[in-house]
């Protein structure tokens, strides 16, 4: 699984509509069942509508509707100040908050041309690391819920999640509303103390996830709901625009902290595991080895922390003015590239600022996924999307 | 990877009568942008796609912005009649005075798109397409069709621009509800003036919907209510 495909060859034999999603004749008899899965369906993660068109349990078409969360982050952001929209960033995927500061952070450090001294450099990979365990193993709790595991093996994932938590409140101050890194480095500063508990925790980390997955690997269940389902095309995961452990799971090597070492991505040894039959059974297991390869970039990271400041002196806190022009900075959140694009006019406020989010990219191909299967299965494939609303909706 | 230049270049080569315009951008990024002419855009994008050299197959994000008109006052020299004493004897002259002339710069809606290679791992090359007016003209020609992820992408930048892409194949509002009349992101949206539920609302408030009541004639406050 971690043997590198080959490249998704641009020259595809391409046909009219080739990456529109196929229309399915229904064949029974009757009329379609139109069904509104949501917004208050318990598997939707929140409040996501998907109108289904039912042949007897076979799905022949599915629309998304968004927009139950919408708050207009974005207009909010372009009437305050550049720092003021950043705890407001935590609340975009509220699971994964640091790596969301990480990405404001990054675009307003490129808008800027700030540096960021390398001891902040560290704390913010492994601040995102952790972020990225306790993503994927609650959203593998998740998919597991929604295969009608009921509560178990999620309290296996959130026990994890908890002594990751725990971390963050000591550093930050808060479990999930984090609001912990700034322009040009990050708040405070991690205490030895803090950082010992750190590595405590990352050596439990690897007996947990070879529990979770001795459980999981060979589960009759899990293996016959899941694999050869929900098949993404990596052509279409490409042009689609999918990024993070879906686009990888269907065999595409694309990984930002490879591509673009953002930050100090270069210097840690880590594989991005692939997945060659594209299913949800793939999804699954690209996230669980992506949280080995991320207790291999904390141990590294870990050791090798330097000392010295948390935060450029250099850095303009009051009256941060970035002089006009524009940036996009991306990063690799747990749920795919989280990217800001800002406009500056010189002023204190930001004249536009937008969010990519992924968890709303990445439900482009909901339909393609679910066409002609059960509407059992269009929970598990949604569930593998891994989305978060309050991203999906801004 | 290409420069800006080298890919403006590319383009008119194989793209024939392509209008390409770079925009350079001041800041410290250095992500200096094309500027599309919208009626070859979708040939150009095309290209930019299938070629192999430059492979951009992953549009990565798609943002509406807006300019809206603006004012410029600019200070002009014009020679002018001016009637002067010189040496007693009064005597029209011809001057260099100084104007202040203001015109207005007509503003536009632009589509900002960012685009990676995921077969040859760059980026991110940024195209910009601009509308000619803010309020009739309003259309560009969307890229949907071409890359899969401007789907959803293209419908917010409808939703909250107003910027409408031909040939999208399923141009809805996404964000607000279907019978929402505005754009919200445009700079000069303005928040209807309906006010929220208060326990025991006063002073802004009520004066908010004491505006209600004359101008509609049928406002209810919250008092009537009982809230």
């Amino acid at each position: 699984m971690s043997a590198p495909t080959a490249d998704i060859s641009i020259q595809l034999a391409r046909q009219e509509g080739w990456n529109r999603p196929p229309v399915i004749e229904p064949d029974g008899e009757g009329e379609l069942l139109e069904l509104a899965m949501g917004p208050h369906h318990p598997s939707t993660h929140g409040v996501f509508r998907m109108d289904v068109a039912l042949d007897g349990e076979r799905v022949v078409r599915l629309k998304p509707v968004f927009g139950y969360l919408h708050r207009n982050h974005e207009k909010i952001a372009e009437s305050t100040s550049y720092l003021a929209s950043m705890p407001y960033t935590d609340r975009l995927d509220y699971f994964c908050s640091l790596t969301n500061n990480w990405a404001y952070a990054l675009a307003v450090e490129k808008l800027v041309g700030q540096e960021v001294p390398e001891r902040a450099e560290y704390l913010r990979v492994i601040l995102a690391e952790f972020t990225r365990i306790q993503n994927h193993a609650s959203s593998i709790g998740f998919l597991l819920q929604e295969m009608g595991a009921s509560g178990t093996p999620l309290m296996y994932a959130f026990r994890e999640r908890e002594k990751i938590l725990d971390l963050f409140e000591s550093l930050t101050g808060s479990r999930m509303m984090c609001n912990y890194m700034r322009f040009g480095g990050c708040r405070v500063d991690a205490s030895p103390a803090w950082l010992d508990a750190a590595r405590k925790v990352v050596a439990e980390l690897p007996e947990f996830v070879d529990e979770f997955e001795s459980f999981l690997r060979t589960n009759e269940i899990l293996t016959a709901r899941t694999q050869g389902m929900g098949i993404l095309r990596p052509e279409l995961a490409v042009n689609a625009g999918i990024t993070g452990p879906m686009l990888r799971a269907s065999g595409v090597n694309y990984d930002i902290r490879k591509v673009d070492r953002y930050g100090i991505y270069d210097r840690f040894k880590f594989r991005v595991p692939l997945g060659d039959h594209w299913d949800i059974y793939d999804r699954y297991m690209v996230r669980m080895l992506e949280m080995r390869e991320s207790i291999g970039i904390l141990e590294q990271a870990l050791k090798d922390i330097p000392g010295g400041p948390v935060m450029d002196p250099k850095a303009k806190i009051r009256g941060f003015r970035p002089k006009p022009g524009e940036a996009y900075g991306r990063i690799e959140a747990p749920k795919g590239e989280l990217g800001f694009y800002l406009i500056s006019d010189g002023s204190p406020n930001p004249y536009r600022y937008r969010v990519r989010p992924p968890s709303l990219i990445n439900l482009t191909v909901l339909e393609d996924m679910c066409l002609g299967h059960n509407v059992a299965d269009v929970v598990l494939i949604f569930g593998s999307v891994d989305i978060v609303l309050g991203e999906v909706d801004r | 990877m290409k420069t800006v230049e080298e890919i403006k270049a590319a383009i008119e080569t194989a793209v024939p009568g392509a209008k390409v315009d770079i925009v350079t951008n001041p800041g410290p990024s250095g992500q200096h942008s094309l500027l599309l002419g919208a009626q070859t855009a979708a040939t150009v994008a095309t290209f930019l796609r299938d070629d192999p050299e430059l492979a951009l197959d992953f549009l990565s994000n798609v943002s509406g912005v807006d300019w809206p008109d603006r004012e410029i006052s600019e200070k002009v020299k014009v020679p002018k009649q001016v009637v002067k004493t010189v040496e007693g004897v009064e005597q029209t002259v011809e001057e260099m005075v100084e104007e202040t002339r203001k015109r207005v710069e007509p503003g536009y809606l632009e589509a900002v798109y960012h685009l990676y290679s995921m077969a040859r791992k760059h980026g991110p090359v940024v195209l910009r397409m601009r509308t000619a007016n803010r309020l009739d003209s309003v259309k560009l020609p969307s890229f949907t069709p071409i890359w899969r992820s401007a789907e959803l992408q293209e419908r917010e930048a409808f939703d909250l621009y107003g910027i409408v892409f031909e040939e999208h194949p399923d141009l809805r509002r996404i964000l607000m509800w279907d019978g929402f009349k505005d754009h919200p992101m445009r700079k000069d949206y303005v928040e209807p003036d309906d006010f929220e539920y208060e326990p025991t609302a006063h002073d802004e408030v009520l004066a908010r919907a004491q505006a209600h009541k004359t101008a509609a004639g049928a406002g209810i406050t919250p008092q009537e209510t009982g809230r």
